[in-house]
């Protein structure tokens, strides 16, 4: 490892990077790595996680393809620097902001999307123009080698490396010096990554999760409910089994229509789902004995109204709804992260409102509704990394807004020009000639050169220029 | 503050105060974000003769003017952040894209919630926060303490946020008089003044902050980052580095000359985070240079500099020790060539001049922070280059040159917090670049809407309607629906148009 580290540092140095051609060469490369590996990076995905190549494409191929090309179509302007004004006192001078690649960048990536959220980064990165080591997660062990294999052979493999292996290793890239770490995944994996930072001074942006509401209000038309239905079902178990850190977590619902909504709800899980082989699997023994272990308690089981049943053979959970679950159980207090759906009744739907915002804040809030005043009211009383109204899971596809958390859920954004932006230093840089002296500037401090700087810090323009005339004392 | 120690009891209670008035939504609106502002820009104004007063109590000296040009420096600030505010608040309107049509987007930004803002904390050794431009010569470091502080207050204040803000206790009688003044002219129920140093701040580090804000040095700010990462709070560390200048031979020597020895002595005698640090230069140029800076010294502080009146003093004595230590280590006193005389009971120290001091010294390691200058020399200028790659990313680095292409080279291969060519100290005057350090000089940056912005998240709002319902989204995946679900991803229209006709059906 030691070698690989110090071979990318390195190359850094060489200078290598810089160009606007080395840059668009690897995303170029990258873009080609997407369209001839899509059936190996389908079948790693289906062996980790079970996941169907739709989903593959739509939530993993196809946004780095989208991403990709939006980057490689705006990365000479956001290489630019950036003029601007220079207040008069100044003249003449020219001030820009710079980007500069930060330098050797590290990548951490979760299981659930671990082709996804591995190459997102990497583009920003490669934007930016860093060297690049990424460390997959080892619990999607195909997708991982997959990586390992492949983004050597098709990117600069003196500059961007695939380092596998577990926390072991995790814990060894940690006790480097990097210019940047990157981690997508849980909270306390995050505490971790951000104080060993804290030893380099790197600076860090941490792409956490939590739990993610849905709030449904009364939509007066039938379609629309039946729509809004879908897309809950598509923000939770279309979405990796609910295994998604932007997925639906729970619901929350006016209690006199629980009973339409969790109907509904049955009914569309029964039409996406006729069989369960589109569903993606739980990652492992271990995550699925914590699901399993959420609903075991009795004052829990109790309020499932369907699903429940379980394979751990085949790692497979059944679309689970519960009704009112103990919000002081886990199932309500820790990001569930699986198919299991709670559906938990307010009296009336502004007190949904409350409820969030007593919550640490999540990475996504959605809410389906046409009354105006509880979307306002939803924009400025609650905070969340996102707000989405009437759909779930799209503003992950939207290269112009900003993605990632706040409070619990993380901090730091990327996708789009945000990527460039997390991954590079905005260097300031002022330029003066040595033309027009301003002795007053100067010591000694005679008694004459104060109402010059006086003029010149109230950005007096006249009074300066009357003095430096002589026309004023 | 009243009596009784500041433990990790008044610190849980002075952030669970915070919390519940900023949860109550007063800091949201314009209007309360306004008034802050303006009423520390009343405060400033009203209170001046107070804080000369205390001044006068901390300072070696009276520094009546160039404290008048602090006080327009910090009002200036509130200027700033007031005529921007209305503009910085709203929400900006971005496309969305045709996978998501119909949808509109906007980044709207909010407030973190409370945020915690240090200045320089005395830790082992003392490192003074960063000043205010140089433009006007020297800067007390009381001043720094006041625009230090202010700066992120207002960018807090004009993000929504509540604040608690420690000031460095390096100024005793005006810290004290900021605690007892500022909440007299603000909200104090979301802004509050902690005076203290060690034991103060570290039970405010472990409360759950919304966001710190820390200027100071490296070592504490690692223990800052650590503390926050038990909350997972997001941080910004102004640190400081060593602030080389480049002097190229095709130069005005005089005006260079002058505006090294502005940057460096004219700002509190070499006690601020961007003053030049060390000078690089070929030997071939070194007697030119060297001679010019002795003439601009003599001329700036006469023959006897301690006697001089525009002489700043250094700040303890602690810190006096450690720079008199650095010149009298034996492989470096005898490399001074100016200067170099102190007096202890005023700690005063002159502009001291070295040239060539080892490479391997403490001079050469740390950030010197006071009135020695040393000039390193090398046979050619790319060696210079060399030289500051192989050292730790500075928050600042000069260029003297006329040569445009040395210029553009320093501008694309030097890593800094901000460069400035051909003058030092000036690039923090200008409110429209961020002001921040890269590396070990510091994480995030702040000045105008970078203040503002370092103090907000970035929330994402989409809107949809329930029209363009794509089933291709769902399962069952059929042939179809995968086609058309590629269409979409890469915004392809005709894709979108069957999806907006329901195509294929379900």
């Amino acid at each position: 490892m030691e070698g690989e580290l110090k071979e990318v540092r390195e190359a850094y140095e060489s200078g290598k990077t810089r160009s606007l051609s080395w840059r668009l060469s690897q995303l170029k490369a990258l873009l080609r790595l997407l369209y001839d590996k899509e059936d190996d990076i389908f079948k790693a995905l289906e062996q980790d996680l079970g996941k169907h190549r739709a989903e593959a494409y739509r939530d993993e191929v196809g946004l780095l393809i989208k991403s990709v090309n939006y980057a490689i179509g705006n990365l000479r302007k956001w290489m630019t620097p950036n003029k601007v004004s220079v207040p008069l006192v100044a003249f003449p001078s020219r001030a820009d902001i710079v980007p500069e690649p930060l330098g050797v960048v590290l990548i951490f990536s979760s299981w659930n999307f671990p082709i996804g959220l591995s190459l997102e980064p990497l583009i920003g990165a490669i934007s930016a123009g860093n060297g690049i080591i990424i460390k997959p997660s080892e619990l999607a062990p195909e997708s991982a080698e997959f990586l390992a294999r492949s983004v050597s052979k098709y990117l600069d493999d003196k500059l961007v490396k695939v380092i596998t292996g577990g926390p072991d290793a995790g814990q060894k890239l940690l006790d480097h010096k990097w210019d940047k770490i990157f981690f997508t995944g849980s909270p306390r994996v995050g505490r971790i990554v951000m104080a060993a930072a804290a030893k380099h001074l790197t600076p860090v942006s941490l792409e956490l999760g939590g739990k993610c509401p849905a709030i449904m209000d009364s939509l007066t038309n039938a379609r629309d409910r039946k729509i809004a239905v879908r897309r809950i079902i598509g923000g939770k178990w279309v979405a990796c089994s609910g295994q998604a850190c932007i997925g639906v977590d729970y619901i929350l619902v006016e209690e006199k229509f629980a009973p339409i909504l969790i109907d509904m709800l049955k009914a569309t899980i029964k039409k996406f789902y006729p069989e369960f082989d589109t569903l993606s699997k739980i990652i492992n023994k271990h995550h699925f004995q914590r699901l399993a272990s959420l609903i075991k308690d009795p004052s829990v089981a109790d309020t499932i109204v369907h699903g429940g049943s379980m394979d751990s053979d085949k790692l497979f959970i059944e679309p689970t709804i519960l009704l009112d679950p103990p919000l002081d159980a886990e199932i309500m207090t820790e990001e569930i992260f699986g198919p299991l759906l709670p559906v938990i009744t307010v009296k009336k739907i502004e007190d949904s409102i409350d409820f969030i915002r007593t919550r640490p804040k999540p990475l996504a809030i959605y809410a389906f509704t046409q009354d105006e005043k509880l979307k306002n009211r939803l924009v400025s009383e609650t905070s969340s990394g996102s707000l989405t109204f009437n759909d779930t899971m799209l503003q992950f596809a939207i290269d112009t807004l900003p993605f990632g958390g706040v409070g619990a859920s993380g901090f730091g954004q990327y996708h789009g020009k945000f990527s460039f932006d997390m991954f590079s230093h905005k260097k300031s840089v002022m330029r003066r000639s040595f033309l027009l002296e301003y002795s007053f500037r100067y010591p000694p401090w005679d008694g004459w050169k104060l109402p010059f700087m006086r003029s010149v810090f109230h950005f007096d323009y006249v009074s300066l220029l009357l003095r430096l005339l002589g026309l004023k004392r | 503050m009243e009596g009784g120690a500041f433990d990790g009891a008044r610190a849980a209670e002075l952030t669970a105060e915070l919390r519940r008035s900023f949860d109550s939504g007063r800091t949201r609106s314009y209007e309360w974000r306004a008034a802050q502002l303006k009423g520390i820009a009343r405060m400033i104004e009203e209170k001046e003769a107070d804080i000369m007063a205390a001044l006068h109590d901390d300072l070696a000296k009276p520094q009546m003017e160039s404290f008048l040009h602090e006080i327009s420096l910090a009002k200036a600030s509130c200027t700033f952040a007031l005529k921007e505010l209305k503009r910085w608040m709203k929400p900006e309107k971005v496309p969305a894209s045709i996978t998501t049509f119909p949808s509109s987007a906007v980044i709207l930004p909010e407030p973190l919630g409370i945020a915690l803002i240090i200045s320089a904390w005395n830790y082992p050794f003392f490192n003074l926060t960063h000043v205010g431009p140089t433009l006007m010569g020297k800067w007390n470091y009381v001043s720094e303490f006041r625009l230090l502080s202010i700066d992120p207050v207002i960018g807090a204040i004009a993000a929504g946020n509540a604040v608690a803000l420690k000031p460095s206790e390096v100024s005793p009688a005006t810290s004290s008089l900021f605690a007892k003044v500022l909440p007299t002219y603000v909200d104090n129920s979301c802004i509050k003044v902690v005076e203290g140093s060690i034991s103060e701040t570290t039970v405010l580090l472990e409360q759950k902050w919304d966001k710190i804000f820390y200027t100071g040095s490296k070592n504490v700010g690692r223990i800052v980052m650590v503390a926050a990462a038990k909350h997972l709070t997001p941080v910004t560390l102004e640190l400081g580095g060593k602030s080389p200048v480049i002097v190229d031979s095709n130069v005005n020597i005089k005006v260079t000359a002058k505006r090294i020895a502005v940057g460096k002595w004219g700002s509190n005698n070499g006690q601020a985070c961007i003053a030049p640090d060390y000078i690089l230069t070929t030997k071939a140029f070194a007697k030119t240079l060297v001679d010019a800076l002795k003439i601009t010294l003599d001329k700036f502080y006469g023959k006897d500099p301690l006697e001089s009146a525009d002489l700043s003093r250094v700040v303890n004595d602690k810190h006096f020790s450690r720079l008199t230590n650095l010149l009298n280590d034996q492989n470096v006193s005898g490399t001074i060539i100016y200067g170099g005389q102190w007096d202890e009971k005023r700690l005063k120290i002159a502009p001291t001049l070295l040239l060539d001091v080892p490479h391997d010294t403490m001079m050469m390691d740390e950030e010197i922070f006071g009135p020695l200058l040393p000039i390193i020399t090398f046979e050619k200028i790319e060696q210079c280059f060399d030289f500051i790659q192989s050292k730790e990313k500075p928050l600042a680095a000069y260029l003297f040159t006329k040569d445009k292409k040395l210029e553009e080279k320093f501008v694309q291969t030097v890593s800094a917090g901000g460069i400035l060519i051909n003058d030092t100290g000036l690039h923090f005057a200008n409110p429209h670049l961020p002001f921040g350090g890269v590396g070990e000089s510091g994480i995030g940056a702040y000045h105008g809407k970078f203040s503002f912005d370092t103090f907000s998240h970035k929330k994402a709002v989409l809107s949809r309607s329930f029209a363009g319902e794509a089933s291709a989204r769902y399962p069952p995946y059929t042939q179809q629906k995968q086609k058309i679900l590629r269409g979409l991803i890469n915004g392809s229209f005709i894709a979108l148009l069957l999806a907006l006709i329901g195509w294929p059906r379900d």
